[in-house]
């Protein structure tokens, strides 16, 4: 096993240590971000509500506050570089019980509290005004107007390529083993061999106890909360535009219904305390769980209308609460544990407070001057997504396939999605290796038939596109593998 | 349709017409299948040629039937009706081609 | 971007457009365009190697892929262009439609008449919310189809199913032959989805497993299926977990249901029936929109590829009588067609004025299994202008009759019921 070397080394690619990775990128910093799963997007970054929340109902004076306040205004301009899905919805908390009403100005004074001063208080006759779906049942409501939504496996993903554009590494497959500390760094074994670096920051979610405890930094736990939701098919005739709050509780934020970038819905999660890590699955239960919530706010919602279903594992933390740590034995070590529920949308925010953090650490002496780091020169500022076919107006339609005529070869009819994009998602750095990540760049499989029509196509794709037997075109990596052998493989034998 | 044999011969339900009582005859004392299939083509505009039995053959030759037509493999042009296999298992039935395929 | 005016475009080129575009051309329409996703004509029935097809039509018996090649040499046999390798993304309510195809990039098409003949899709796992882990190896029946009669790969060794639709026990046959096991048939219904044919000659034949009144509680394997929990459902319709049983597998196949391509009828602005989920169509295969007409399983999903080629037939020269002025929009004289007590959906669902043939040709699916069922139709009095008996009626096995023309009064509703012995 060989031995790489960087400056940082960051444990986790999801938003948190990719927006990270992008920040140290427009620095004289050698970045390297490992991840155990197959692909950039994080566990919990890309399994959730896709909500860039405003920070109206954090716990007030908190670092988590401080940072989503501080996150959410950062929105327009990232995700105009780097050509992020986002938009600002607004959102609407609607209360269909006198005690849910009740407690809607302690949330007015909760959002003041943490510094977000634009929310307003509605009558019923409002919020059905602004949404005629909304239960005729509904009491009252609050209006948030910078409550928005974006696509956050592509917030991730933008980030990363822009941050390997400007010189990060990214090794996905790359599970950490083991962490020590010796007199001049850091060593982190892992499944692709062994990385010295003189940093470590902790993004690793879920698994941030693990990568500590390797330290023996063991008095925080992490357990899985999950959450499962439906996606609603576009042609649901919902007409819904905002993000439609339940007055929320303190474990969680609720059961939510919020429209997608892609024109879907989702609706969910529900909060369930795990304690198995890998437990991504959802229940019966769960699942008609999230229906019956969801109608008390908007009736028309049924399970008629969902195409599929996921669940995310948020990290909890106990004790909780946003915790950005440094130890004084560790020298280089950056513990950034505790972010959940907020955590997509405080990402942005985190990375640059983070590389604060480690610019005031006495580490990296050999990359800064005065004390801060040097900014590279030629930063790469913007990136500019794959072009999607199917929101062009015709003229670009024609100027798309006149550049790549494969942009005439439709693959996903659902989606309209051509192989030109699914070439593009593979091509990318950090690109697809497998359908999951073929359907989080480009939607092909993710629409109403569900990879029924582009089932076979997109393997072929991946097949010769990464040079592999069609056979080991997988889903999300080895051990997934869409494909038996061919048909006279098995004959013969019964 | 409920059917009992009584001294050899079979007794249909009444209203049963001729059409039915030859298919149960068939059905219980030698009831027969078409077998479907597909056979690699090579050289064609598509890669799986779809094949049948040109009649039905008994049921219990299906799967040895399978497991010799998983050594066929056929080659471009072909109409349907070609015979792709004069005898599948000596029921002294052909396999034939259900798809006309041109040549790449 | 190209530009191209014709008389009739039809959309799909499997039974129904086959169908449809024969018949326009025969019907006097000049110029037919046949617009088809694929590399070849014949739709969905390439895929259908089994036999079973043609009873009807031509007194044969004939695989899918035969079947497709009688229409597919009547359309060869006749000037109607092909347009392969291209996907319509686009129909609007003046019936100018873009499609994009591989050969010749944008194409705007001006159709004086279109037929929509996609077809239908299949139900996917998340439409029932099937709960558990999300591995590869799940998929529909048909997308396993297409995988291993089209493009020779088997979906996996170790199979369970999980509905008794035609799809779902051809498949279980299909696989089996190609050696690899089938495990289980789970059906929630207590009798089988598909033709009784098909519970003989595909399960019985072979010994898979039918569990009738059961359902899938969970699915296991992160990566790759693993197995299923399986549940008897309860007196109320419930999974009954205490009779829960595991169920090894590496493949799990829905045929849990097909819905009508709908797609571009909604963007056309084409009204649909809640209930067939495909377009309200009268006796001419008119939708609400002018001059869009819709045949075969987009319209509503039928059992036997012989109706689908008559829709088609009646669609096409229809299509054709518009573009050449004879056939009019909908009008208020029209018939309302309804689905009564004991049916579930009826097509069509309106008669326009315009009373050219001598029938009307009805699609009806009943609600539940009846014996000496009778069949009405009738406009809400006691008079009822067409019954019929049948032995025995099954949601799956759909009942076809020819209702004489001029009994109906314009503008007059009419609802269809089924009365009988429910088992």
């Amino acid at each position: 096993m060989n031995l790489a070397r960087t400056d940082v080394l960051i444990i986790g690619a999801g938003a948190v240590g990719t927006a990270l990775a992008r920040e140290l990128s427009r620095f004289e910093i050698g970045v390297t971000v490992v991840d155990r799963l197959n692909d950039v997007g994080g566990d919990a970054s890309k399994s959730n509500s896709a909500i860039v929340h405003t920070g109206f109902d954090a716990p007030p004076g908190t670092l988590e506050s401080a940072m989503v306040v501080r996150a959410n205004p950062m929105y327009d301009d990232l995700c105009r570089d780097l050509d992020i899905p986002f938009r600002r919805t607004g959102a609407i908390l609607v209360a269909v019980t006198q005690e849910e009403e009740a407690e809607l100005p302690h949330i007015l004074a909760k959002a003041q509290a943490n510094h977000v001063y634009d929310v307003t208080p509605l009558t019923a006759q409002q919020v059905r005004e602004l949404e005629p779906s909304v239960t005729s049942h509904v009491k009252a409501g609050l209006h948030v107007p910078r409550e928005s939504i974006v696509d956050p496996f592509l917030l991730v993903a933008a980030q990363a390529e822009n941050a390997i554009e400007n010189g990060a590494v990214f090794l996905t497959s790359c599970e950490v083993l083991g962490l020590r500390r010796d007199h001049d760094g850091f060593y982190a074994e892992t499944t692709r061999g062994e990385i010295r670096s003189e940093c470590v920051v902790n993004a690793a979610g879920v698994f941030a106890d693990t990568i500590s405890g390797f330290l023996n930094i063991d008095d925080f736990k992490v357990h899985p909360r999950r959450g499962q939701f439906h996606v609603l098919d576009r042609a649901a005739p919902l007409g819904i535009e905002h993000v439609i709050l339940p007055v929320p509780t303190p474990i969680t934020k609720g059961k939510l219904l919020t429209p997608t970038m892609h024109g879907n819905w989702l609706i969910g999660p529900t909060a369930e305390e795990l304690e198995d890590k890998s437990a991504h699955n959802t229940t019966t239960e769960g699942l008609a769980e999230v229906v019956e919530d969801v109608r008390k706010r908007v009736p028309d919602v049924t399970p008629a209308f969902a195409i599929s279903q996921y669940a995310g594992l948020r990290p909890v933390r106990e004790p909780g609460g946003y915790h950005f740590r440094t130890f004084p034995e560790f020298r280089g070590y950056l513990e950034l544990s505790g972010i959940r529920s907020t955590g997509v949308t405080a990402s942005v925010a985190v990375a640059p407070y983070a590389r604060r953090l480690l610019a005031d650490m006495p580490v990296l002496n050999r990359v800064k001057e005065k004390g801060r780091f040097r900014l590279k020169e030629n930063v790469v500022a913007k990136r500019k997504g794959i072009p999607c076919f199917r929101e062009a107006d015709t003229k670009t339609k024609e100027a798309l396939i006149e550049q790549d005529p494969l942009y005439a070869h439709v693959v996903c009819r659902c989606e309209t999605v051509t192989e030109a994009e699914v070439v593009q998602a593979i091509r990318r750095r950090p690109g697809a290796r497998d359908w999951d990540g073929i359907k989080r760049r480009v939607r092909a499989g993710l629409g109403r038939c569900q990879g029924g029509f582009c089932g076979m196509r997109i393997p072929q794709i991946l097949a010769r596109e990464l040079g592999i037997p069609l056979e080991q075109a997988s889903k999300k990596g080895a051990g997934s593998e869409l494909l038996d052998g061919r048909t006279k493989s098995l004959r013969g034998t019964s | 349709m409920d059917i009992v044999e009584r001294d050899g011969e079979l007794v249909f339900p009444k209203g049963i017409c001729r059409r039915g009582r030859e298919y149960a005859r068939r059905e219980i004392y030698n009831p027969c299948r078409v077998l479907t299939t597909t056979v690699p083509l090579l050289g064609g505009e598509i890669a799986m040629l779809p094949v049948r039995t040109s009649k039905p053959v008994p049921k219990a030759k299906l799967i040895p039937a399978m497991r010799e037509i998983a050594s066929i493999t056929t080659t471009a042009p072909i109409a349907i009706g070609d015979v792709i296999r004069a005898d599948v298992m000596d029921t002294g039935i052909a396999l034939i081609a259900c798809r006309n395929v041109a040549a790449k | 971007m190209k530009n191209v005016t014709c008389d009739v475009a039809v959309i799909g080129s499997g039974p129904a457009g086959l169908a449809a575009a024969v018949a326009a051309h025969d019907q006097g329409a000049e110029d037919v365009l046949l617009i088809e996703r694929d590399a070849g004509l014949g739709g969905i029935l390439q895929q259908c190697i089994h036999n079973g097809f043609g009873l009807h039509l031509f007194d044969e018996d004939l695989t899918g892929p035969e079947y497709a090649s009688r229409f597919i040499a009547e359309a060869e046999a006749r000037p109607i262009r092909q347009i392969l390798r291209a996907m319509v993304i686009e129909l609007n309510a003046n019936r100018e439609l873009l499609a994009v195809s591989r050969n010749e990039g944008l194409l705007h098409v001006s159709p004086k008449a279109v037929v929509l003949a996609m077809g239908c899709r299949e139900r996917p796992r998340g439409a029932i919310a099937l709960p558990g882990f999300r591995p590869a190896g799940i998929m529909t029946a048909g997308t396993a189809q297409r995988f291993i009669n089209i493009e020779g790969f088997l979906p996996g060794k170790e199979i369970v199913i999980l509905g008794s639709g035609d799809i779902g026990m051809i498949m279980a046959r299909r696989l089996h032959l190609e050696g690899a096991r089938v495990k289980a048939v789970i059906e929630i219904q207590s009798c089988i989805g598909g033709l009784s044919r098909n519970l003989v000659q595909c399960l019985q034949d072979f010994d898979i497993p039918l569990y009738l009144s059961h359902t899938l509680t969970d699915i296991h394997g992160a990566h790759r299926v693993e197995g299923v929990d399986v549940a008897p459902l309860d007196r109320h319709g419930k999974p009954d977990l205490s009779g829960s049983f595991p169920v090894s597998c590496d493949t799990l196949l829905l045929s849990v249901g097909l819905i009508p391509e709908n797609e571009l009828s909604r963007q056309a602005g084409v009204r649909l029936d809640p209930i067939t989920g495909g377009p309200l169509v009268d006796q001419h295969y008119q939708t609400s929109v002018p001059g869009v007409f819709a045949a075969g399983n987009v319209v509503q999903v039928f059992d036997l590829v012989d109706h689908v080629s008559t829709c088609g037939t009646t669609a096409g020269s229809s299509a054709a009588r518009y573009a050449a002025g004879e056939i009019a929009a909908w009008d208020d004289r029209m018939c309302r067609i309804e689905a009564g007590k004991g049916v579930r959906a009826v097509v069509p669902q309106r008669l326009t004025a315009d009373r050219d043939a001598d029938e009307v040709h009805f699609y009806l699916r009943s609600g539940s299994v009846m014996r000496k069922a009778t069949l009405q139709l009738s406009n809400g009095g006691n008079e009822s202008l067409f019954t019929k008996r049948f032995r025995i009626v099954r949601p799956p096995e759909m009942i076809h009759v020819a209702v004489a023309n001029g009994d109906f009064i314009p503008s007059k509703s009419y609802a269809a019921s089924l009365r009988g012995e429910i088992t």
